[in-house]
């Protein structure tokens, strides 16, 4: 036990510093990621080695990966948002209503979907960032008060007829060579649905603008220490806020892509979907306690997950209750991983302290 | 005459600071709206229930009937809130736990017995200590692993309503029992439904260990700063568990009355969003949320007032699904509300009117 943590310290200390803590989380995460597909491809046989098999999990996971993004956002600056799933479900309720009963446009349903994003990501923003209020019981009320608006707007759940928005949502982005033979043997195309592109695109910028600008790094300073942050001339307030925000307009679309998969609006649909957003930053890297993160690793946090699910069944344990059950222990155990870490690190800035300080006394 | 006026500002200010004022003050608000819109939502009748029994019925007789559990709940969730300065999130899938070891032990394998398979008492121990068991798990992550509360408490959050399904192999059983029906609706010849007898018999024991040892003292300690409380010798660690153990503890006692109350459990409903209401009810007690004093007689108090609202809610024909809306929103004025920053400018705009008085007095 005690030998598994030693390696990973000494790399850390004599590598990079501070920020090779989410480089080892997230190395942890993705080498477990391709531990658990080969498994699976080994023990559940040829349906994993099938391409396809991939970009489903791509395809139903692609508005969770967006809804993770801004979660990661958030925790990174120290907060967390769990509206996230409400936001989707009235995100979804609102585009399909405006479409169905109110013959709208999907360029007006993509609108609607991202005023209300951008809606929930200012009243939250504000509050927590200008009000100094705590962030959990913000966006747990910003929850509840999404869940409600959406029976408020429509209590009965229905799928939507629109024309233009099922030509949408029925089109197909072909890969090419990665197809597959069925069991005629006949040659079918892999896909991926247009939401996968819009995720893609979505975790390529965050990387971008967290890895090299400067509103990007004030996320980390802030998150790390808002007192030096304060102390550096950085904006804490507005940074906490533009966290807030980006999280609301990611929590918008995010819905948008969630509708465009299952094309209907329920009261029900994205339940427990800030659960997993948040399992999925966690295991992908991200410290709950701020300041370390990487948008890669929750790419790879929701995959995980992911994976875990369609192993899960696959084996035969199909039953609902499996999915719950599986997706939290998975939380705990790398919620306590962290706790370790954490605990460790303190203990070696202690004693790396130490010394210093006893050279200071000397002079 | 200026004395006059001073010590009556005195009294108000007194009335005021008095932490027990605001679930008051809110009851009194409520109960003035319905008294002007609506006399006969006072009016209590009596009359034989289907057992033939003469009960009372009525709103105020159903608000301190339902208000019940989340009194019980509002008890646990103060401690809570007040040794480790967040909340439990997970009550409501505890409750649906304990709910189902109760019909899992009275029924045995058999989902519809004829009678019972195991004394009513032996279910309501087990109950308790399942429910012991996870409030113990919760606060172990908490307290030893430092995790912050609301993230730790959403793992059970999650995988509760699973783990409760799993217990009974998502079955819902059915007890009939006349005796066990008694618990959660009423005792015969007694017109007073018992779960308040059960809520009021919490209070006393409770009341009755906060007047005779120093857990209040140590809680508030731990709450206020942990730092110095553990200087002093105490167990911070310690503390911080025991108050989630306790909340096991009425976590069980609420299940117990929540099944009792229909004779069996739907997995996805029962107890849904509670843990907000439990919240809402410390926080309309005026205790605060970030740990430290606390006053149970005023959470209890503030979750009648809860109740209180979703039965005037109920009056105006609002969808039980969109009352979450409503109650964010009363939640986000009162964390608004209760903000130090927004507490400070209302301060200053008072001292603002007060000051050319104070002006004219001087000269």
């Amino acid at each position: 036990m005690s030998q598994k943590y030693l390696t990973p310290a000494k790399t850390r200390r004599s590598l990079l510093g501070n920020l090779s803590d989410t480089n080892l989380l997230m190395s942890i995460t993705i080498v477990v990621f391709v531990l658990m597909y080969l498994f699976a491809i080994i023990v559940l046989g040829s349906g994993f080695l099938k391409a396809q098999t991939f970009f489903n999990m791509l395809n139903a996971n692609a508005a969770l990966i967006i809804l993770a993004c801004g979660m990661t956002l958030v925790m990174i600056t120290g907060g967390i948002d769990i509206s996230v799933g409400g936001m989707a479900a009235l995100v979804s309720m609102s585009s399909a209503v405006y479409l169905d009963m109110h013959s709208g446009s999907v360029v007006g349903a993509i609108l609607i979907s991202l005023g209300i994003g951008l809606a929930f990501g200012l009243v939250q923003g504000y509050l927590v960032a200008y009000l100094d209020i705590q962030p959990f019981i913000v966006t747990l009320a910003g929850m509840f008060f999404a869940r409600g608006m959406t029976t408020i707007v429509n209590t009965n759940p229905f799928n939507v007829q629109n024309e233009a928005f099922v030509k949408l949502k029925e089109t197909r982005i072909t890969v090419p060579f990665l197809g597959s033979y069925n069991k005629r043997g006949e040659y079918i195309d892999a896909y991926i649905e247009i939401g996968v592109i819009v995720a893609l695109v979505v975790v390529a910028l965050l990387f971008v603008f967290l890895k090299w600008t400067k509103t990007g790094r004030n996320f980390y300073a802030v998150g790390g220490n808002r007192q030096s942050a304060l102390m550096l001339g950085i904006n804490v307030k507005r940074t906490t806020f533009l966290a807030y925000l980006m999280c609301g307009i990611l929590g918008g679309i995010g819905g948008f892509v969630y509708f465009m998969h299952v094309g209907s609006g329920s009261a029900t649909h994205a339940s427990g979907a800030e659960m997993n957003a948040i399992a999925s930053s966690i295991i992908g890297g991200t410290m709950l306690t701020g300041g370390v993160g990487n948008i890669v690793g929750t790419l790879f946090g929701v995959l995980s997950l992911a994976l875990i699910q369609n192993i899960v069944s696959s084996i035969g344990l199909d039953q609902a209750w499996w999915t719950g059950i599986t997706n939290a222990s998975m939380l705990c155990i790398f919620l306590i991983v962290q706790s370790i870490i954490i605990a460790r690190r303190k203990k070696a800035n202690l004693s790396s302290s130490r010394p210093a300080e006893a050279k200071g006394v000397k002079k | 005459m200026s004395n006059k006026t001073k010590t009556e500002g005195n009294i108000i200010t007194a009335l005021f600071r008095n932490q027990i004022f605001i679930p008051i003050a809110a009851l009194f608000i409520l109960a003035l709206f319905n008294f002007i819109v609506d006399r006969s939502f006072f009016k209590i009748t009596i009359g034989p229930n289907s057992d033939g029994n003469p009960v009372l019925s009525g709103n105020i007789i159903s608000i301190i009937d339902y208000g019940s559990e989340l009194a019980i709940l509002a008890i646990g969730m103060t401690l809570v809130t007040a040794a480790s300065r967040g909340q439990d999130i997970s009550v409501g899938a505890a409750m649906a736990i304990a709910g189902s070891v109760v019909l899992r032990v009275l029924c045995g394998t058999n989902s519809r017995p004829d009678e019972l398979q195991a004394p009513i008492i032996v279910a309501f121990i087990v109950c308790c200590l399942v429910a012991m068991a996870f409030g113990a798990f919760n606060g172990l992550l908490v307290s030893v692993f430092k995790i912050q509360p609301m993230v730790a408490t959403l793992i059970l959050f999650t995988a509760g309503r699973s783990i409760a399904a799993w217990i009974n192999n998502n079955e819902l059983p059915v007890v009939n029992d006349k005796t066990f029906s008694i618990f959660g609706n009423y005792i015969p010849g007694i017109p007073i439904p018992t779960p308040f007898f059960i809520a009021l018999a919490c209070f006393i024991i409770i009341a009755l260990i906060m007047k005779f040892t120093n857990l209040k003292l140590y809680i508030q300690s731990v709450g206020l700063n942990e730092q110095t409380s553990r200087l002093n010798g105490l167990n911070p660690a310690f503390i911080k568990f025991i108050t989630y153990v306790f909340l096991g503890l009425c976590v069980a006692v609420a299940g117990f009355i929540k099944v009792s109350r229909f004779s069996t459990i739907n997995y996805s409903v029962t107890a849904k969003d509670i843990e907000m209401d439990a919240i809402l009810a410390v926080a309309i007690g005026g205790n605060s949320l970030g740990g430290g004093k606390f006053k149970i007689s005023a959470s209890i108090l503030g979750a009648y007032v809860i109740q209180f609202l979703t039965t005037t809610l109920y009056k105006f024909d609002v969808n039980s699904e969109a009352l979450s809306a409503y109650k964010a929103v009363v939640v986000i004025a009162l964390v608004v509300l209760s903000a130090p920053i927004v507490r400070e400018k209302i301060a200053a705009v008072f001292k603002k009117l007060r000051s050319p008085e104070k002006a004219e007095l001087k000269s």
